[in-house]
């Protein structure tokens, strides 16, 4: 009997749930501002999803509904995966360590 | 075009990618390296998504567009966001992913054909469920997002807003929704998908309304968790592993977060998410305001303290952030290390509006982080120390909570900082914090209340040193 692909989704899903639970388990209460913003950036890979809607169309179409939502994910997701590197980089650089900052 | 294994192949090494990203957040040397990781692991799954569609066309300048469109908004906004309000700023872009999830729902949902999911009117069940569940928590996080960003910035007011029976209309509208999609997997009628999509987003506001500011680190983190699943829900529908493993990430990155911030108020989640505390206890404390001894005292007696102490350490809490004290207080410590006093910052889990915002705001003020302490690790400190200086932080102080079996927040881990010979409290008022409970600190025989605005008592003070 084959296996249904679902199942294998399924255990990347289940098998992710726990890496992740490690993972942040092991961040530094200091960071943990900095978590909340890059893992908001990249759960904005949704994007992917955006821009098969987007651009692939029915007959080449690609101004029907569903390509119009498509691209206004896009831009949702694009200002997301910009703003939140950036502004997880930016907060990140302003941790310093005692002995770099001596004047 | 690109083979379609190919293509799992990449978005595999891109969620590999964005794992490695979290785990340089273990410490604050490995994590600029992490992030760029995760640029990296996006930068994959966009540029092999395009090759895989293979469109070249005018649709594709479209996309570059408004990438670069949304890419600058986002841009701009990094660049120009203080860090104080960064709350609201990470609120808003959950709601931005929550609405990008249902976007995608509704277009998959409208042309199935694209992503292998069946035909309209005959997608396969299993898809529909996950297109439905990642549209319905999605919808959730988007109108969730917007209302605590609303309270975050004061625009909606941060008390909660409770009414009668509202558990059990939550309650309900859950169940319509369960209802709602069964029966959109067994008529496939275009009309109850787009009453899931509506009845989420109603059920998004309700959830979040009755929550109170100061609950907001818990609020937050959740709706970060529910991005994450909205997105592995969406991954399911796309067969796409990048996004499952980036959804169960994330998923459980703020569940992780919920629990540590409800842990640090001795509160169980659905306490919380239930809400309404701020409202419930406000009676009892206005009949127990009987007039007790207080002492306080003006810059110069403060100045005067913790110049002649040998270590003093800072308490700061969301009034620091209100007040944008962080810059003046580390002025202030510059003074106070010059003298030879030995300072330390000591930060409760849940002092300010999210996780770890105290911590950013002292890295913004140039604090060096190796002098900032958690509660576990610095709690016993406050015996040994002269002088503590609480800045805007009040019910993470309250001994109450370790004596008062009576009180909402007995049990609650706080910062000791009554131990320390000396308190110096900088607070506007008298006024009970977000608890709606007095604070036992105030009456102390060993603190001195110091009544003005943060930043302002801070600056005076340095001028004294």
């Amino acid at each position: 009997m084959e296996i249904d692909p679902f199942i294998f989704r399924l255990s990347i899903f289940i098998l992710s749930i726990f890496i992740g639970y490690y993972v942040v388990w092991s961040v530094t209460p200091s960071l943990h501002t900095p978590l909340m913003s890059v893992t908001n950036a990249i759960s904005s890979v949704i994007i992917v999803g955006a821009i098969i809607a987007a651009l692939a169309g029915k007959n080449g179409n690609i101004f029907d509904t569903a390509n119009i939502f498509g691209f206004l994910a896009i831009v949702l997701a694009a200002v997301n995966i910009f703003g939140g590197f950036l502004v997880t980089q930016r907060m990140l650089s302003m941790y310093k360590k005692k002995t770099k900052d001596k004047k | 075009m690109i083979s379609s294994n190919l293509l799992a192949i990449f978005y595999l090494i891109s969620g590999v990618l964005f794992i490695l990203a979290l785990r340089g957040l273990s410490s604050p040397e490995t994590s600029r390296q992490g992030n760029l990781f995760g640029i990296i692991g996006m930068a994959i799954a966009i540029s092999v998504t395009i090759f895989s569609v293979g469109n070249f066309s005018t649709g594709f300048l479209y996309l570059l567009i408004l990438m670069l469109i949304g890419g600058s908004i986002g841009a701009f906004i990094a660049f120009k966001i203080p860090m104080t309000a960064m709350p609201e700023l990470v609120a808003g872009f959950h709601s931005l992913v929550g609405l990008a999830a249902v976007f995608v729902a509704i277009s998959a949902f409208l042309n199935p054909e694209v992503f292998n999911l069946g035909s309209s009117g005959n997608i396969k069940i299993a898809s529909l469920i996950e297109m439905s569940l990642g549209a319905a928590i999605g919808a959730i996080t988007f109108t969730g997002s917007v209302i605590a960003f609303l309270k975050l910035r004061g625009i909606m007011s941060g008390s909660p807003i409770t009414f009668f029976g509202q558990h059990y209309l939550n309650l309900a509208l859950g169940l319509v929704l369960l209802g709602l999609i069964f029966y959109l997997c067994k008529t496939q009628v275009e009309t109850w998908f787009w009453m899931i999509i509506i009845f989420s987003f109603l059920l998004g506001v309700l959830l979040i309304i009755p929550i109170g500011g100061a609950d907001m680190p818990v609020v937050i983190s959740m709706l970060n968790s529910y991005s994450g699943w909205a997105a592995a829900g969406i991954g399911f529908t796309l067969e796409n592993t990048a996004l499952i493993i980036t959804g169960a990430l994330v998923g459980s990155s703020g569940a992780i977060l919920s629990y540590i911030m409800c842990k640090g108020m001795n509160r169980s989640f659905f306490n919380v998410i239930l809400g309404g505390w701020g409202a419930v206890d406000q009676s009892s404390s206005n009949k127990s305001k009987e007039q007790k001894p207080v002492k306080s005292g003006n810059a110069d007696d403060a100045a005067f303290l913790m110049k002649n102490a040998s270590s003093v350490i800072i308490v700061p809490g969301y009034g620091m952030a209100v007040a944008q004290a962080q810059h003046a207080l580390r002025e202030m410590v510059d003074a106070l290390k010059k003298n030879g006093v030995k300072v330390t910052y000591a930060i409760h889990p849940v002092a300010g509006r999210m996780p770890g915002h105290m911590n950013v705001l002292l890295a913004e003020a140039n604090v060096p982080y190796d002098e900032v302490f958690e509660l576990e690790e610095i709690n016993n400190d406050f015996a040994n120390c002269d002088v503590a200086y609480v800045i805007g932080a009040n019910d993470v102080t309250n001994p109450v909570a370790k004596s008062d079996p009576q009180s909402p927040i007995y049990g609650m881990p706080i910062l000791d900082v009554e131990k320390s010979k000396s308190v110096l409290f900088v607070k506007r008022s008298l006024s009970p914090g977000y608890a709606g409970i007095d604070n036992d600190l105030f009456y102390r025989e060993n603190t001195l209340m110091l009544f003005a605005d943060a930043k302002k008592m801070t600056e005076e003070i340095i001028k004294n040193l």
